[in-house]
């Protein structure tokens, strides 16, 4: 927080009186806002006790949040190790001197990004059931992760040509100079460049796939969030509660990663120029600087 | 072929994409003014406001959409009491829309802070040189320049805006992915052409209103 300052002046004394003011009037409106919110549920009985006892007991986390957890990174991963796949190969398709398969990966690419996962997720569970005979307690897993897979697969995709695209252009040329052809410079030269450079965005990709497992509890798969559903439909009925700790959850895991990320991306930052960079501006750069360039693109749900 | 049609005929398709595209109207309408607040109290030179939209833009971010959603008509409504309208309908539609918004908030906040990012630092400079002050500063001189070079990320947020409006279907709203659900349970020999239909609809909404806003971006950037 202290590379800043370039929207205002290092204020005098007469503006460190007006910051110290609206400082303290900020912190009032905050503290406000959440007073109001914490009188509010107070008044609803969302602090008996009770409600908040059963988060603690042994009972809910091992029949209920852990195994909840287990299923939501159960999907994430297999839908990470799946969509790096599928994100490596289109990638590389698209970078492909053939025009006919750069145009396949091209449409497969554009389409599943344009469609919601959500979409996807619901029709890789009916055709589990219906078409490939899968057991019906593993068609919403099935289904969950074909959508993160091929949602995610397109945008890992674009980061892959992207980041070939980022690299010096002499790399490329200096492989062919070689005598190497198109595939072996890409294989051995680019890429490995090429991916180093994207891990920070890779890395806030895992945290959007995370987050999507999510939408799992729309097709029944019994992840985190659906685990919390079922305790709160117990009584004494904690379902603010129960949501309140699955998101917690949520929240620790992916700010966790994204931290891990924004270090990288520092890390990396010095070496390959091709991650990270980005222009002098006015805004305050935070940490995560380098990741929210990406973030834009990887506003999943 | 003639019998897919027939069974799409059974169904208001139009009128389910006409629920998503409602939702996404209003989300994205009250989102870029929460998000244009929140982005203003991130860059202001007030560290209390500076946390707390720090701290609002990394909560929301890293919550799923489903648990915002599913909060809304299990949490806010019955247990918190919000109540939009006396008809179970358009009450589901504008908690739907108020989770949709508290959650693109945050993205639109990071947008329009990266094209805070875009403008120069000698543009500030210069508006502090000629006297203005943060506000004046802010809203003659950076601000304007900012949105221009934010309309790429700001695209972007609108697009996952369109599709992340399916998971209303978290709130019992009656948009698409829910139509396209009963569609299979009704048809199920159809499964694979009905997916393909939906998502073509979702192709042709999403695919334009990249090429627009890809086309502004570039169209409007301040050329530098």
């Amino acid at each position: 927080m202290s590379a800043q300052a370039v929207l205002f002046d290092s204020p005098g004394p007469k503006g460190r009186r007006n910051i110290a003011v609206g400082n303290v009037v900020g912190t009032v409106f905050v503290l406000g806002v959440l007073a109001w919110v914490i009188v509010q549920m107070a008044e609803k009985e969302q602090f008996d006790p009770a409600k908040w006892a059963v988060m603690v007991e042994a009972d809910t986390w091992e029949f209920y949040f852990l195994p909840g957890l287990q299923n939501t990174l159960i999907a994430a991963a297999y839908a990470i190790v799946l969509a790096m796949i599928f994100g490596l190969l289109f990638g590389v398709g698209r970078l492909a001197s053939n025009a006919l398969i750069r145009g396949f990966c091209s449409v497969i690419v554009e389409f599943f990004r344009a469609v919601p996962v959500l979409i996807m997720m619901i029709a890789g569970w009916f055709i589990a059931a219906l078409v490939l005979n899968v057991p019906p307690e593993d068609a919403p897993l099935f289904g969950v992760i074909v959508g993160l897979t091929l949602y995610n697969g397109s945008v890992i995709a674009e980061l892959v040509r992207s980041g070939v695209h980022g690299l010096a252009k002499g790399q490329g040329e200096a492989a062919l100079a070689i005598g190497m052809t198109r595939g072996q410079s890409l294989r051995s030269i680019e890429l490995p460049q090429a991916l180093i450079a994207m891990l920070p965005s890779l890395i806030s990709q895992f945290v959007v796939i995370l987050k999507d497992t999510a939408l799992g509890y729309i097709i029944t798969y019994p992840e985190l969030l659906r685990s919390a559903r079922l305790i709160g439909s117990n009584a004494p009925f904690p379902i603010l509660q129960a949501f309140f700790v699955a998101a917690v959850m949520f929240i620790v895991i992916n700010i966790v990663l994204s931290f891990a990320a924004g270090r990288l991306a520092r890390r990396i930052g010095g070496r390959s120029g091709a991650a990270g960079k980005q222009a002098p501006g006015v805004g305050i750069t935070t940490g995560m600087a380098g990741v929210a360039d990406t973030r834009g693109e990887a506003t999943g749900s | 072929m003639s019998d897919f049609l027939e069974v799409l005929s059974n169904y208001d398709i139009a009128g389910a994409y006409w629920v998503n595209l409602k939702l996404t109207f209003f989300a994205a309408l009250f989102a870029f003014m929460l998000g244009t607040f929140l982005a203003m109290m991130r860059i202001s030179p007030i560290a209390s406001l500076r946390m707390a939209g720090a701290g609002y833009v990394n909560l929301v971010r890293n919550t799923p959409l489903t648990i915002v959603m599913a909060s809304g008509i299990l949490v806010l409504w019955p247990q918190l009491g919000l109540q939009f309208s006396d008809d179970f309908a358009t009450n589901f539609f504008w908690l739907a829309v108020l989770a949709l918004t508290i959650y693109h908030a945050s993205f639109v906040t990071e947008s329009i802070r990266s094209g805070v990012n875009t403008v120069p630092v000698g543009q500030a400079e210069a508006a502090r040189a000629i006297g203005l002050s943060f506000l004046p500063a802010a809203r003659l001189v950076i601000l304007p320049q900012a949105f221009r070079g934010a309309i790429a990320p700001l695209g972007n947020t609108l697009i996952a805006l369109i599709k992340n409006s399916t998971v209303a279907a978290a709130a019992s709203v009656p948009e698409v992915s829910v139509m396209m659900r009963t569609m299979i349970e009704n048809d199920a020999n159809y499964v694979v052409p009905i997916f393909l239909t939906i998502a073509v609809g979702f192709v042709i909404i999403v695919v334009p209103v990249g090429l627009i806003t890809t086309y502004l971006s570039r169209r409007l950037a301040v050329s530098r």
